[in-house]
């Protein structure tokens, strides 16, 4: 990387900090929680001038005296100007909490960039350092201390620095981590810069936000742990402290309650507002991610009223439409797909990927991911009219009517339960069956679909069978119920070679043997010929072709099919792809 | 699996030791001498003498230390300088009170913390989402303390609901019991049911994504059944959220305790620290640092339960 780039690079990062301030000013909870720690901090700076009293200046006249016009907040229980000590209390308090957060910056934040970024045995020493710190008995540690200085507050608020330092070590070493794996860095090492000069230049610049939030946090403990400590009598007399106001508001509580209100009252709303700040600033550092549609409930449903008419195929969408939600306004993905799929036929979805083929699959499950939603102004399935029903009603087709055998294997079964389990919980819930019944159906679909060892898979995890296996166990769990349609998204498209025709055999008999219908979804030309009798094109969410695989290539009417089987041709995975798709040719020619 | 436990034994001495090594030689440090506070500020130095000599204080550092060692390896730790009863005891008198509130907090935590967590992460951006979100980062911040004040205004005195302070043991009365632990456990819970919730929240969101969860619905299973599977695969951080808080509460809920006048671990630190009783914190400091091995050994396998991957081989 040249210099040019790398300053343009630190630049951008400036900018972008700068527009990030003025995006936290803009949110009402950024400007809100600012003032008060503004405020807060500048109480405490200004008190000697804003004190209307001394705040240990006893007035016995005033001795917990209500609220008048000469003591604002009134008295406590020895005549002292209440107001007067929870100003000079703000002092105290910012001093403990600045005590702890430049202590814990600086244990933490250097020990934990070195860590991320030179790693090796520092690494492992500094994180086990680390983890212990987070072991040890916290307040047993501030009360020694506590009770050898006794008066020294310093002291203890650098000790819950250190105490408070692990975090901003973890979140400093895993920032510099993942920067330190950035091909910049090594760009920047090998062009010249020293450790030191990339660590103030590149990784320093990164662990910046998250340790701003970490502090606004962190601050916020330290403040309640200090008013704790002195609640509980720890502290010099005549320093003013909330948390010593509090331990004596908490002792003539009930005569006299608002000794105990102003001073937690204070507290309370600066920790709060310490805690929205740290907050809004994560929310606003954050990768924003797309905000999840709140009209899905609606849209799934018919957008024409279809007549209830009932039609003979196993499926038949009319004018399918997808779209997702995001940031800019919904964004259609399938534009008015209408597809149909007699009992026992075999039809391809064929389109590269992001044609929209999937998503119709999909949609006719009712299983689009978050975020999208469908439309259409009719869906049939096994005949009867699907629209109109609810999310519920059509969830009892899954498993029932329409199995689904998805592209990933690995992916697809629950890692936490075993193969058994996740074949018996649908036959035992979804068909009612007994735990003997159940099993021994299980047991019968894995040997049908070509598994060995029925007894391992069985008891075994995912990760404990290969990529095939998992294939054709989820190939089981989609047949347990006997649909009467099928929907394979990519079924072979994760495999090896071998494994590839294997399955599509498995996909193939089955097929023939429950009668069912099969809609297949792939971007492979070579699979179509293998199995399908029919072939539906898609590209850019709408439908470029349909027409029987063998007239499809035959003579393709578009030009973007001659384009995918040309590509499906040159990386043809096995050969008897390439021989099915010669036959097939030279059957037509 | 004897090898991973043997493992983690082996780590749970070693971090015993540090930590019993570090607060000994932190607490000589700080406490440089303990005769002015235990006997306060109008004794003679003869006096002082002779109690620095009955405890042994005029020996060297280490070898005070190898002493105490020596018989806390084998469950000895000494007598309290106070009152010379064995610390051992003390302690024991006083765990059972703060194990009660300490559990009871965490039951509370996991039970309202998961149901929170997943209506959230199930739901996200919804105004329930949002709710707990917003309400969660102040009282993430609130110290525990500051809670408990406003739960016994509030609850105890201006309700009347539960005794404002004080503790019954179970043998006593079971609903005394119940009712003496619930205002100081829901306010060191309600801190910990919004980490526990959050984190849960955001695992549910990722494994919501899943490919697994889209074809166990494909396969007719119910929402509830499906999210079973959710919950035990996005559970680990927050289980471990809840460890951490388990342990850090044992002997961190010192001001809760105060407030609410429980004979509990915390009252016993906080009076063996101001009178500088060595023995009495260090035996705290090895029974918590205790609690922490036996927690993270009872999380590891508690993980490698719900996550078969890691599971020890």
């Amino acid at each position: 990387m040249s210099a040019a780039a790398l300053s343009a690079e630190t630049e951008s990062r400036e900018t972008r900090r700068a527009s990030i301030f003025r995006r936290f000013v803009r949110t009402p909870s950024g400007l809100v929680s600012l003032a008060i720690v503004a405020a807060i901090v500048l109480v405490a700076v200004l008190a000697p001038w804003l004190a209307p009293y001394d705040p240990n200046f006893v007035d016995l006249a005033n001795t917990k005296a209500p609220p008048s016009a000469a003591h604002l907040l009134g008295g406590d229980t020895s005549g002292r100007d209440i107001l007067s000590r929870l100003i000079w209390g703000a002092r105290t308090t910012l001093v403990g909490a600045l005590v702890t957060i430049v202590t814990a910056l600086a244990v933490g934040v250097p020990a934990g960039v070195a860590s991320g970024y030179f790693g090796g045995r520092l690494d492992r020493g500094s994180s086990w350092v680390s983890d212990a710190l987070q072991a040890v008995p916290g307040m047993i540690i501030l009360l020694v201390v506590a009770s050898g200085t006794r008066s020294n507050f310093g002291l203890i608020m650098a000790t819950v620095g250190v105490l408070l330092a692990p975090g901003y070590f973890r979140i400093s070493r895993s920032t510099a981590l993942t920067i330190r794996n950035e091909p910049f860095i090594d760009a920047a090492w090998v062009s010249g810069l020293t450790h030191p000069r990339i660590i103030v230049r590149h990784v320093l610049p990164g662990v910046y936000a998250p340790i701003i939030i970490q502090t606004a946090l962190a601050a916020g403990i330290a403040m309640g742990i200090q008013a704790g400590l002195q609640f509980l009598g720890i502290g010099v007399a005549n320093v003013p402290s909330w948390g010593a106001m509090m331990a004596e508001g908490f002792r003539y509580m009930l005569a006299s309650p608002l000794l105990l209100l102003w001073p937690s009252l204070v507290l309370g709303v600066t920790i709060a507002a310490l805690a929205v700040m740290g907050s809004t600033l994560a929310d606003l550092v954050r990768v924003r991610t797309v905000a999840p549609r709140r009209t899905v409930a609606q849209a799934n449903a018919a957008t024409a009223s279809a007549a209830a008419l009932e039609y003979s195929s196993a499926v038949r969408i009319d004018n399918l439409k997808v779209s997702y939600g995001a940031e800019t306004g919904d964004i259609e993905v399938v534009h008015g797909v209408s597809l149909e799929v007699a009992p026992g036929e075999v039809l391809g979805i064929v389109g590269e990927s992001g044609s929209g083929k999937s998503q119709t699959v999909f949609s006719i499950l009712d299983l689009l991911p978050a975020g999208g939603a469908c439309t259409f102004d009719g869906l049939w399935i096994g005949g009867k009219p699907i629209h109109g029903m609810t999310r519920r009603e059509r969830a009892r087709l899954l498993g029932t009517q329409i199995g689904y055998i998805p592209q990933e294997p690995m992916s697809n079964l629950d890692p936490s339960y075993t193969i058994g389990h996740q074949l018996v919980e649908p036959l035992r819930s979804v068909h009612r069956k007994s735990r003997t019944e159940a099993r021994s159906i299980a047991r019968a679909m894995l040997a049908r679909v070509g598994i060995a060892d029925v007894d391992r898979v069985m008891r075994a995890y995912p990760h404990q069978i290969s990529g095939g296996m998992a294939q054709r166990v989820l190939i089981a769990g989609a047949i347990t119920g006997r649909p009467s349609l099928l929907i394979a998204d990519e079924p072979t498209t994760a495999l090896d070679v071998t494994v590839q025709a294997e399955v599509l055999e498995l996909l193939r008999e089955l097929q023939s043997e429950f009668g069912m219908a099969l809609v297949l979804v792939t971007h492979n030309f070579g699979v179509v010929a293998d199995i399908c009798d029919r072939v539906v094109v898609m590209r850019n969410g709408a439908i470029v072709e349909v027409n029987d695989v063998r007239s499809v290539f035959a003579a393709p009417q578009q030009g973007y099919t001659r384009e995918l089987i040309a590509a499906s041709l040159d990386n043809s995975e096995t050969r008897r792809e390439l021989d099915a798709i010669h036959a097939a040719a030279s059957r037509e020619a | 699996m004897i090898a991973f436990i043997a493992k983690r034994l082996a780590a749970g001495l070693i971090l015993l030791v540090a930590v019993s090594v570090g607060t000994f030689f932190l607490a000589h440090a700080a406490i440089s001498d303990p005769t002015v506070s235990l006997l306060g500020t109008t004794a003679t130095p003869a006096q002082r003498e002779a109690l620095a000599l009955k405890l042994g204080l005029d020996r060297p550092l280490v070898e005070q230390f190898w002493n105490w060692a020596r018989h806390a390896i084998v469950g000895d730790f000494g007598v309290s300088w106070r009152n010379f009863q064995p610390v051992g005891k003390l302690i024991a008198i006083k765990l059972p009170v703060t194990l009660s509130v300490v559990t009871f907090a965490t039951i509370i935590t996991a039970l309202v913390g998961t149901i929170f967590g997943m209506v959230a992460g199930l739901h996200p951006n919804s105004a329930f989402d949002r709710a707990i979100k917003a309400i969660s980062v102040v009282l993430f911040a609130l110290p525990g303390f500051w809670v408990s004040l406003v739960l016994v205004v509030w609850f105890a005195i201006q309700l009347k609901w539960f005794p404002a302070v004080g503790y019954v043991t179970p043998n006593q009365s079971l609903g005394g019991w119940l009712r003496s632990i619930t205002l100081p456990a829901v306010s060191l819970a309600l801190g910990a049911i919004v980490v526990v919730a959050e984190q849960l929240r955001n695992e549910v969101i990722a494994v919501n994504k899943q490919d697994f969860v889209r074809t166990l619905r494909s396969r007719g299973l119910s929402s509830w059944q499906v999210n079973v599977h959710i919950l035990r695969n996005a559970s680990p951080a927050a289980l471990t959220v809840l460890a951490v808080m388990f342990v850090s509460l044992l002997s961190g809920a010192i001001v809760v305790e105060a407030i609410f006048s429980l004979p509990g671990i915390g009252q016993l630190t906080n009076s063996s620290s101001q009178i500088g009783d060595i023995p009495v914190l260090l035996g705290i400091t090895v029974v918590s640092v205790v609690f922490v091995v036996i927690v993270n050994f009872l999380l590891d396998i508690a993980l490698g339960w719900i996550n078969p991957k890691v599971r020890v081989k």
